[in-house]
């Protein structure tokens, strides 16, 4: 049954059925009722992530180093959970912008650069062609083998032979064919290919079935499960090995993990069918879970294969990367083996088909049509250029197939499946740097775009291509064992002498190290021109702000003019249709003649964008249009219009609320201002009023005494007295203002020092002995305890003491007059308390002593008995000196004046001498 | 949702690499299997899981 023939229908069969499905999805969808639009379908298709790298290579790979091929499948589960802030962003960037290639996405981040899109197309696809020859590798060398039966071949037995009789040759040549036919039959300007995702899923089915066949066949019919197997492994020194790491180091593991994170995002393959064929960006939720646990099923039957494999052909008599063919053909089972067959086929097939329609966008768009525009070749100038489009696509897919050809051809059977597509997942590493920093950081440049891709290519073509071309025998062999021109230190798998990693791992930090460094430092030194500004934001803030993509271009074209443009690419009747749809979409009228608004213009840059990449479309639309270039002022204008206005609308509140703040202050200044005003208006008309009544006094004793000369002498000396008794009065008053003026106003100066105030106690009542003594009032002191010493004026503790014994001297009992000072030491203060049984103060009073003017008692009797200085000036003077001074009293009980001084401070300082305010002492 | 997918994924990424993984790897079995086999598949699974359940609860 398996003989070439059969196998060969079979295989066009399987081809025909998928060309099949891609017809029936491509007519689903322009019926309206598209068969991808399921987050399912979106999640197999990613699946094309397994190759027949994983279908046979990875069998292989374990059967060598037991568990170490799991990373390349650990490393995009622990990517996709980050999906939905990474690949999210990438979609979303990529639907606004139009684009349609990772070569694309990084020439628009950085300027729309047409350099950095070639660079990238370059990389890719010299990175990926030994990729693709892996595939044509496996489907020709499993395809003889299978028609070898009952023999089971080694690959390196066979014979490839000339060219034109090698089979890999064919495959080429079929799978290049079945690409132009899948990828390229129209031009699209959204560059989407349901029929292709829809087959391409199903090829993920048809993998997954097939090789799950193989694996329970192998655990289960040919051992009794996996412990049976696993139990018959631990009895074979070969296989026991593959059940531990050791063969695999636990940095290769790691470096592995980040390679295959990177791969999942960056490999062309995975951009196409997870960003450009993308149709809804919720869809990626379910990816994040579906297409691991994809991965995990997949590689279950892995290791059993890899062990089953080893017990039963040994070490080296069938290559391990064909024990998923050969153990069904050894066993005898011949459908079982076909069925291998066709889900290696059709691992590969998908391979191929999206990675060469995503190769030939890159080439088409990023290298060819920028070289033809920018040389103004004749066949930029055709009328019809989406045929040029579709030729050089065409053309690319063959290229591609046969650059793969020629690699396998070159490298020959020498490398195993895995280290040819290390090989690539690690130059498709290189764009992370770029990609990923030019999402997520502002300041990228394209010179630190360029310098890192560039950097981290040529680390990559020295420790990993040029070593794998040596190995074939195209590069002497001691270049890798001395290195160039026998300098150790360039050898290019131990550059500098590192030599404690693997191949790929060392090729990886060496080429990240370059890349990333050069990125960022150049980034940092360098300067951006305004589109590439424009760009960057557009990128990393894409989530924030409303698409402002169009309002990057100032300029006159008509609306004719663009549509003759647009025509050349999608002929006239597609150009007009577009246009319509346009005008319809917004309710415009588009008259050929009109000038078309930057929003149309943009419109129809991203209609081409699609078709050619943003760098050239922008190139054919600046053609057409007269544009006047932005400044980098207005571009930064216009991007941080709206971050600015935010930012604006929060420095308003800001300054809102200490505006408030501030008026609340001014508020409650003003009130004290006024009602200070008030004081000094109270102030001076009291101490008019004060001075006043003394000389009104004066001067009607003195009129009495000019007007009568003949006044008799002993009124006369009366009369005298009592101007003499006024004016002292009046002196007594105006000092006392000028005193309290100088205390108020800080002008006083205070001699301070260590004070016994029992010695001023005494002084003072020796000094008012006198006033008590003539009212017959009774002074008891009263001091106690040890007194510290405070530091004060000793005068002016001395004139308050004095103020309160004359107070209480004036307002005690007429009768049975009896003051008693008590002193004593509080704590950290001495305390100074005068009673006096005079009638006391009222509640309401108690407050209004210490004010300036105001006399207890003066509404009882209607006479002052002071000037109404005396308190506000001692507790002025208490404050000032750092103590507090207050009065307790009941009415008809006496009253009891207390203050209170610091004693002086260990230390000896005296007390700061730093005013204290009312308000302060008051608490 | 992104700051826990975020957080599974450098969970994920700390299990299934070394040096915890040494952990497991040793000639001990679990039910037949090897215990390295074992704690991978079984960790990757509960990994799958917890995306799927962020995934789901928020979506």
């Amino acid at each position: 049954m398996l003989t070439g023939p059969v196998v060969i229908a079979v295989s066009f069969a399987y081809l025909g059925l998928l060309f099949a499905i891609a017809h029936w999805a491509d007519r689903r969808a322009a019926a309206g009722r598209s068969v991808i639009a399921s987050p399912t379908v979106y999640a197999l298709s990613l699946a094309v992530y397994a190759t027949s790298w994983t279908f046979y290579g990875s069998v292989g790979w374990a059967a060598e180093t037991g568990m170490g091929f799991l990373p390349v499948y650990l490393g995009p589960t622990i990517c996709a959970a980050l999906w939905w802030v990474v690949l999210r962003k990438m979609i979303r960037i990529s639907k606004e912008g139009r684009i349609t290639s990772l070569a694309d996405f990084v020439s628009s981040r950085y300027g729309k650069s047409t350099l950095l899109g070639g660079l990238v197309a370059l990389i890719a696809v010299v990175g990926i062609v030994p990729y693709i020859s892996l595939q044509l590798k496996a489907i020709s060398n499993t395809f003889d083998i299978l028609i070898g039966y009952p023999e089971l071949t080694a690959p390196a037995d066979l014979d490839p032979g000339s060219f034109l009789s090698d089979k890999a040759f064919y495959v080429a040549l079929v799978l290049a064919a079945f690409t132009i036919l899948f990828g390229t039959r129209k031009l699209d300007a959204s560059e989407r290919h349901e029929g292709m995702v829809a087959a391409i899923a199903f090829e993920s089915v048809v993998k997954l079935m097939a090789f799950l066949a193989v694996g329970l066949f192998v655990t289960f019919a040919l051992h009794g499960g996996p412990g049976d197997l696993f139990a018959r492994a631990a009895a074979t020194p070969d296989a026991e090995r593959l059940f531990t790491l050791e063969s695999t180091g636990y940095g290769s593991w790691v470096w592995l993990s980040v390679l295959s994170m990177l791969a999942i995002l960056f490999l062309p393959r995975q951009f196409q069918v997870a960003v450009v064929e993308n149709v809804d960006e919720r869809h990626v939720l379910r990816a994040m879970w579906l297409l691991p646990l994809y991965l995990l099923v997949i590689t279950v039957f892995v290791l059993p294969l890899a062990v089953g494999g080893v017990l039963r052909f040994g070490g080296g008599a069938v290559d391990a990367d064909t024990f998923v063919l050969a153990l069904p053909m050894a066993e005898g089972q011949q459908l079982l083996a076909l069925v291998a067959f066709i889900g290696g086929l059709s691992a590969a097939t998908g391979m191929v088909i999206v990675e060469a329609i995503a190769l030939s966008t890159m080439v088409s768009n990023s290298l060819v049509m920028p070289a033809l525009l920018r040389a103004r070749s004749t066949m930029a100038r055709r009328p019809d250029l989406g045929g040029l489009i579709l030729g050089v696509r065409r053309a690319t897919i063959v290229l591609i197939l046969l650059l793969g050809y020629l690699y396998f051809r070159v490298a020959g059977e020498a490398p195993a499946l895995v280290e040819i597509g290390l090989v690539s997942f690690a130059a498709v590493a290189q764009f992370a740097p770029a990609v990923l920093g030019g999402m997520f950081w502002k300041g990228g440049t394209r010179e630190g775009a360029l310098a890192g891709l560039a950097g981290g290519f040529a680390v990559w073509l020295y420790t990993l291509l040029l070593p794998s071309f040596a190995r074939s025998g195209w590069l002497p062999e001691d270049f890798l064992t001395d290195g160039p021109f026998g300098i150790g230190a360039l050898r290019p798998q131990q550059l500098l002498g590192l030599d404690v990693l693997d191949e790929t791992s060392h090729a990886m930090f060496w080429s990240m190290l370059v890349n990333v460094g050069l990125y960022v430092a150049v980034s940092l030194r360098g300067h951006r021109d305004p589109v590439e500004h424009g760009q960057a934001a557009l990128f990393v803030d894409v989530f924030r702000r409303a698409p402002t993509w169009a309002r990057f271009w100032r300029g006159t074209a008509t609306v004719a003019e663009l549509q003759v443009l647009l025509g050349r690419f999608m002929g006239p009747d597609g150009a007009g249709r577009a246009l319509e749809r346009y005008a319809d979409a917004r309710g415009l009228e588009l008259a050929p003649a009109a000038k078309a608004d930057p929003d149309l213009v943009h419109h129809v840059e991203t209609l081409l964008a699609g078709s050619v990449g943003s760098a050239s479309a922008r190139v054919m639309v600046a053609s057409v249009v007269e544009e006047e270039p932005f400044g980098l002022e207005e571009v930064m204008e216009i991007l941080d219009e709206a971050s600015h206005v935010r930012a604006h609308s929060r420095e308003l509140e800001r300054k809102s609320r200490e505006l408030e703040a501030a008026t609340a202050e001014l508020r409650a200044a003003n009130e004290r201002l006024q009602e200070l005003d008030r004081l000094k208006d109270d102030f001076v008309s009291h101490v008019t009023h004060e001075l006043r009544t003394p000389l009104t006094s004066i001067r009607a004793f003195s009129e009495i005494l000019l007007d009568n000369a003949d006044i008799e002498p002993a009124e006369r000396e009366r009369f005298l007295r009592l101007i003499v008794e006024e004016s002292e009065r009046l002196t007594r008053l105006i000092n006392q203002v000028l005193d309290l003026s100088k205390l108020e106003s800080g002008r006083a100066e205070w001699q301070i020092e260590d004070v016994d105030v029992r010695a001023v106690l005494e002084d003072a009542v020796a000094t008012a002995q006198q006033a008590t003594r003539d009212r017959q009032v009774e002074l008891v002191v009263r001091a106690d305890g040890e007194l510290p010493p405070v530091s004060a004026d000793r005068d002016r503790v001395k004139q308050v003491l004095l103020n309160l014994l004359s107070n209480a001297a004036k307002f005690c009992d007429p009768q049975r007059g009896r003051i008693e000072v008590r002193l004593g030491p509080r704590g950290e203060e001495v305390r100074v308390d005068v009673s006096d049984n005079g009638p006391g103060i009222t509640p309401a009073e108690r407050d209004r002593v210490f004010e300036k003017f105001r006399q207890a008692g003066e509404t009882l009797t209607g006479k002052p008995k002071g000037t109404g200085l005396g308190l506000p000036i001692s507790r002025e003077i208490v404050t000032r000196l750092g103590g507090r001074m207050w009065v307790e009293s009941q009415p008809g009980e006496g009253a009891t004046f207390s203050f209170t001084l610091p004693a002086t401070r260990g230390d000896g300082r005296p007390p700061s001498g730093q005013p204290v305010t009312r308000e302060e002492s008051a608490r | 949702m992104n700051a826990r997918l975020v957080a599974v994924a450098l969970l994920a990424f700390v299990l299934l690499n070394a040096p915890l993984l040494s952990v497991a790897d040793t000639d001990a079995r679990v039910l037949g299997v090897p215990a390295l086999v074992a704690y991978l598949f079984i960790t990757w699974a509960l990994v799958i899981a917890l995306v799927a359940l962020i995934v789901r609860r928020s979506g």
